[in-house]
């Protein structure tokens, strides 16, 4: 049900580099997946509202006062690349 | 010292409390089973117990705890199952790791887990499985398996897991302890590296229904840190109920008939079960909740598409693995992605992508979330005349390591019974109902929102009457 450039697709906007194994894989079990979860499109659901959540809570506010905030350095302990204070990154336009 | 390790926490409480029992002896028992886990049930041990004071005066005596690797833990590595965070050691510590810690729960260590709570048998970790105690051949189930099995072999007084999808309760179930689910929004997400924002839910892991009524007491609460956090109302004492005198119990047809793949050893548990709690005094009539079977398909659109975003976030930039070599951020990302995550959260993230994608997004996302309302609306008419409803907590008993990693429909299968409540947001609780050639199987509990008070009462009379022995697999 799934094809290859679906799955390609799919990968792509997922940011997620698949080797061509991973890809073959993704087509089968997806496709086997998705053929069980499909009999929910056989439900009468006219009208019904859907529910993203189920906590009551339309908005959460709060006073907007500041408040202390981690240090620079503890934010950027884990980074792999902290470079002038940030977070290094590839360019977007590098290749 | 085995005499210590038999205690349940709530007991080992007490003698701290009457001053018989010295918190730091017990701390060092269970560091040192903890340090020669054979289960692979933890990532981290603590080196020693943490220079604390005043454990007989607080509410949980210094009894330690097991805190599932997706909290996070400051300074402590916090690694969800996951490559793509080795070795991560974050800047704050989870709410409810933090309240544990403050009435009186020391951090004792990192369970295993499925790879960001992603998996029904913790086979799924980028650190290998963990295995049951009751048979090494066999998993714990998951995602939440490194706790449930330190629990059940006794080298953690108690742990702390999280609930998407059946995780606290099913690894329970496998592993012949208690495990609650609570109510949605009872307990701060804060801290949880998260899956599915919409449903996960932290939880107590435990051996026996007292010690899960103590835990999750101190669990509770409003945290301003996490805006979906409500105040709980009233308060969570230790259970006492002796009888189920005028509890009426719903039998979901739709769950427990044979549409639910329900073993034969699970299914009579089940069944003595019931007639232990019609002995106790409750009233067990068929009910309905025409939905649920439904649960498992929408659950599985629902949850990969939350977690397809909550996970755009480990992208090789802030923190964790970077994989890049001479590459542009696109490539960079999506090699990093590529190389740090495992299979099952891969094809997760596909599924929740796919649904999410333009053209399908109705189809998919839409319908699961409108069959979500639907199961809502069934629990609450079904809650009009039952107190609880009951079923078995999973359909099978602890299966072999590597029986259904080739089958990813087969595996989500095991959640039939546990995503219901889930996507309800209503609390449920797992406790051994006996053993089924030599495993243990696990009984459900499920209630209306907030009910958990009431809910504990009637497991705990549940299990006086049952009387379950877990000892065998602490040996």
């Amino acid at each position: 049900m799934l094809d290859r450039e679906q799955v390609l697709h799919v990968a792509g906007l997922a940011r997620l580099d698949l080797s061509e194994d991973e890809v073959e894989r993704m087509c089968a079990e997806l496709s086997n997946v998705l053929d069980h979860i499909e009999k929910i499109r056989e439900l009468d659901l006219d009208g019904v509202p859907p529910t993203s959540h189920v906590v009551d809570v339309v908005n959460a506010f709060r006073p907007d006062e500041p408040q202390p905030c981690l240090p620079a350095e503890v934010a950027l302990a884990s980074a792999p690349e902290p470079l002038h204070g940030g977070f290094g990154v590839p360019s977007p336009g590098a290749a | 010292m085995s005499e210590l390790i038999d205690l349940t926490a709530a007991a080992a409480a007490e003698r701290i409390r009457a001053r018989e029992l010295d918190p730091a002896e017990l701390f060092e028992a269970y560091r040192r089973r903890a340090g020669a886990d054979e289960l692979n049930a933890y990532t981290w041990v603590a080196d020693g117990p943490p220079a604390g004071d005043g454990y007989p005066d607080k509410p949980l005596g210094g009894v330690p705890v097991a805190v599932k690797d997706l909290f996070c833990t400051k300074d402590v590595p916090s690694q969800a199952g996951s490559k793509i965070i080795e070795g991560y050691r974050p800047p704050y510590t989870a709410t409810v790791v933090k309240k544990l810690a403050e009435a009186g729960a020391p951090l004792l260590g990192k369970t295993n887990q499925d790879e960001f709570a992603m998996g029904s048998s913790n086979e799924n970790s980028a650190f290998g499985p963990v295995l049951n105690p009751w048979d090494r051949r066999r998993v714990p189930g998951g995602s939440s398996g490194g706790s449930a099995a330190a629990v059940a072999a006794g080298i953690a007084p108690w742990a702390l897991g999280t609930d998407t999808g059946g995780s606290i309760r099913q690894p329970a179930a496998l592993c012949g302890i208690v495990g609650l689910k609570p109510t949605y929004g009872a307990c701060s997400r804060y801290g949880m590296i998260a899956f599915a924002s919409s449903l996960d839910q932290a939880g107590p892991l435990t051996r026996d229904v007292t010690d899960a009524a103590l835990m999750f007491a101190q669990m509770i609460g409003r945290d301003r840190c996490d805006s979906t956090s409500l105040e709980f109302p009233g308060e969570i004492g230790l259970p006492r109920a002796e009888d189920l005198k005028g509890i009426r119990l719903g039998v979901p047809e739709e769950l427990t008939g044979s549409e639910g793949g329900v073993e034969p050893g699970v299914r009579a548990s089940y069944d003595a079960t019931l007639a232990i709690a019609e002995r106790l005094g409750a009233t067990v009539e068929p009910c309905r909740l025409p939905h649920a079977p439904h649960a498992l398909s929408a659950y599985y659109l629902i949850a990969p598409a939350e977690a397809s975003a909550n996970l755009a976030r480990f992208d090789g930039v802030r923190y964790g693995l970077r994989v890049d070599g001479d590459s542009d951020l696109t490539t960079m990302y999506s090699r990093t992605r590529d190389v740090g995550f495992g299979p099952e959260v891969k094809r997760r993230i596909m599924l929740g992508t796919y649904a999410l994608s333009s053209g399908y997004y109705d189809a998919y996302y839409g319908t699961a979330q409108k069959v979500r309302t639907k199961i809502s609306e069934d629990f609450r008419t079904a809650f009009e005349r039952f107190d609880f409803i009951v079923t078995p907590t999973s359909p099978c008993t602890a299966f072999e390591l590597g029986s259904k990693l080739a089958d990813p429909l087969a595996m989500y299968l095991n959640d039939f019974l546990a995503v219901p409540m889930s996507l309800a947001g209503i609390p449920a609780i797992s406790i051994p109902s006996g053993l089924s050639e030599g495993l243990p199987v696990g009984f459900q509990l499920a209630g209306p929102a907030f009910s958990e008070g009431r809910l504990l009462d009637a497991a705990y009379a549940l299990e006086r009457a049952i009387g379950f022995d877990g000892s065998e697999a602490r040996k």
